[in-house]
């Protein structure tokens, strides 16, 4: 039984559909990266799977106890956060409310869950430090704790490195697979495909044509030689 | 000195400058409050345009001869708050459009239907009153007083209970989202607390200088401090401390309440825009 699986899947609004028959597994562990085109349908395919838009067709089965909101999303940075007053223990602690029923206030267990995140993303130190005076390596991590706080079971990376310089982004991606070798389900959307083929064991292309398996048969297969452009012979 | 505390103390005697008194601390808490969201949500315009349906609203009243005006302004208001933010969300004319489009149709209607349909001789002092509350905050009624207490408690009450949930919608909305809290659930509540506190604040500084009750305080406090809570107790602060100021001078030199007010509130955010300056300066060296 994989955490999740979706079977004949077409993603979508209401007017059009933007990936259809999709069909593929995450496994608890795995390391699932989503590569295509823009306007392939990657974003689409995120929103559908946390619950946001509702699958044109097909179904999403959630598998060993995975719940629908236990999923911690790492999504892109928006406009507001960038002048946001808000503390980083404020932001991290934010993911502790999925868990929380209806309770109003933060309990100590929600505290040292924070606390607990903070240290692993290696943010000792910057509790009290205002989000918005953070570098972009450092704002990234605090949004990845707060994933962590809602979930340890599978996370969700909408573009994690976009906006980041070489050294940063390697950290980050160190970071992630840290996570993932500690048995955190990971999911990456990305452009970045050198990345995706390096670190992922699994690969789903969207698209015109559509792949989804181990990331040494997509090095092999048609479509996987045709978008990293090498013949298929090595990354890069 | 001694001379200003027995004028003090000679107003005070009067029931509708204590009552003056303590409604407008009331709104000025309840408007700060959610002044700190509405601004980072980039909503700041969303309370200028309630603030004219509620003077549409107020409008109708009158001419329909309602005794009792806030029980048509409120509904009105609550609704046309609901349905903006719920243009806003997939909107095929863009939120600050229709924000526009509402608030300047509310404030022609009102005022073309209180010419068409007069209640008293002097239409533009009454126009006037709305539109900067020159006096209805001296002349409120005890049910008013009452109304406004309770109303308050509400927005208060309300506030606190979903202060952590408040900050997780107004952060990240999509995160929220996926974390299975509700997050157009929020916005209609923060939409309708807002619609509550402009028609509370309407007799305070009048329709036309709500959202300066609103928007300044948070703005004043985020250029001091850096995490949300310390933002929002520090707006609060600066209304209520504004508020009062405002209304204590107005009364000693007689000047028009809700603008005296509003000058204090722009007053606070030089004076918090400088110390804000001085701090990154200091950090930077």
């Amino acid at each position: 039984m994989a955490q999740i699986s979706c079977k004949e899947l077409s993603i979508g609004y209401e007017s059009h559909i933007v990936a259809e028959k999709l069909n593929f597994e995450i496994n608890a562990g795995d390391y699932f990266a989503v590569v295509g085109e823009n306007g392939a349908g990657k974003s689409t395919l995120i929103k559908t799977l946390l619950g946001l838009i509702k699958p044109l067709s097909g179904e999403i089965v959630f598998g060993e106890g995975l719940r629908k909101n236990e999923i911690g999303y790492l999504p892109q940075q928006t406009v507001v956060q960038r002048d946001f007053p808000a503390s980083v223990f404020e932001v991290v602690i934010s993911g502790c409310l999925s868990s929380m029923g209806s309770r109003p206030f933060y309990g100590e267990r929600e505290k040292k869950s924070a606390k607990e995140n903070i240290e692993k993303m290696g943010l000792v130190g910057l509790e009290k430090r205002s989000y918005r005076e953070l570098s972009g390596g450092q704002q990234q991590r605090v949004l990845l704790a707060r994933a962590l706080c809602a979930t340890r079971k599978l996370i969700l990376l909408d573009e994690p490195t976009s906006g980041l310089d070489p050294k940063v982004t390697a950290e980050l991606y160190d970071l992630i697979e840290k996570l993932n070798k500690g048995g955190t389900t990971v999911i990456m959307i990305s452009h970045d495909i050198g990345a995706a083929l390096e670190y992922a064991n699994k690969i789903l292309h969207i698209g015109a044509e559509i792949f989804f398996g181990d990331t040494s048969d997509y090095l092999i297969s048609e479509i996987g030689r045709k978008f990293t452009g090498n013949g298929g012979d090595e990354n890069e | 000195m001694s001379e200003l505390l027995d004028k003090f103390q000679l107003y005070f005697q009067f029931p509708f400058v204590r009552y003056a008194l303590v409604v407008g601390v009331l709104i000025a808490l309840c408007s700060s409050l959610l002044g700190v969201t509405l601004v980072l949500k980039r909503f700041s315009f969303i309370g200028d345009g309630l603030s004219h349906v509620a003077f549409g609203a107020m409008a109708v009243a009158a001419v329909v001869g309602l005794t009792n005006d806030m029980l048509l302004v409120m509904p009105v208001t609550i609704i046309c708050a609901v349905l903006l933010l719920k243009t806003g969300q997939n909107a095929k004319i863009k939120g600050d459009a229709s924000v526009a489009m509402i608030s300047v149709g509310a404030l022609a209607i009102g005022y073309l239907l209180m010419n068409l349909f007069p209640t008293s001789s002097n239409i533009s002092a009454d126009v006037c009153a709305t539109l900067f509350g020159s006096t209805s905050i001296l002349t409120l009624t005890q049910f008013e007083v009452w109304l406004s207490v309770a109303l308050s408690a509400v927005v208060v009450i309300i506030f606190i209970l979903f202060y952590n949930r408040i900050f997780a919608v107004t952060f990240d909305e999509n995160f929220a989202n996926s974390t299975g809290i509700k997050a157009n659930a929020y916005n209609l509540l923060i939409a309708a607390v807002i619609a509550v506190v402009i028609v509370l604040a309407m007799n305070l500084v009048g329709s036309l200088l709500i959202s300066a009750l609103i928007i300044f305080p948070a703005l004043s406090a985020m250029c001091v401090f850096k995490n949300f809570k310390a933002v929002t107790i520090c707006s609060v602060c600066i209304s209520i401390f504004c508020a009062t100021a405002g209304i204590l001078f107005s009364i000693i030199v007689s000047t028009p309440v809700g603008p005296t007010i509003v000058v204090a509130d722009i007053a606070m955010f030089a004076v918090f825009r400088v110390i804000g300056a001085i701090n990154s300066k200091r950090n930077k060296i």
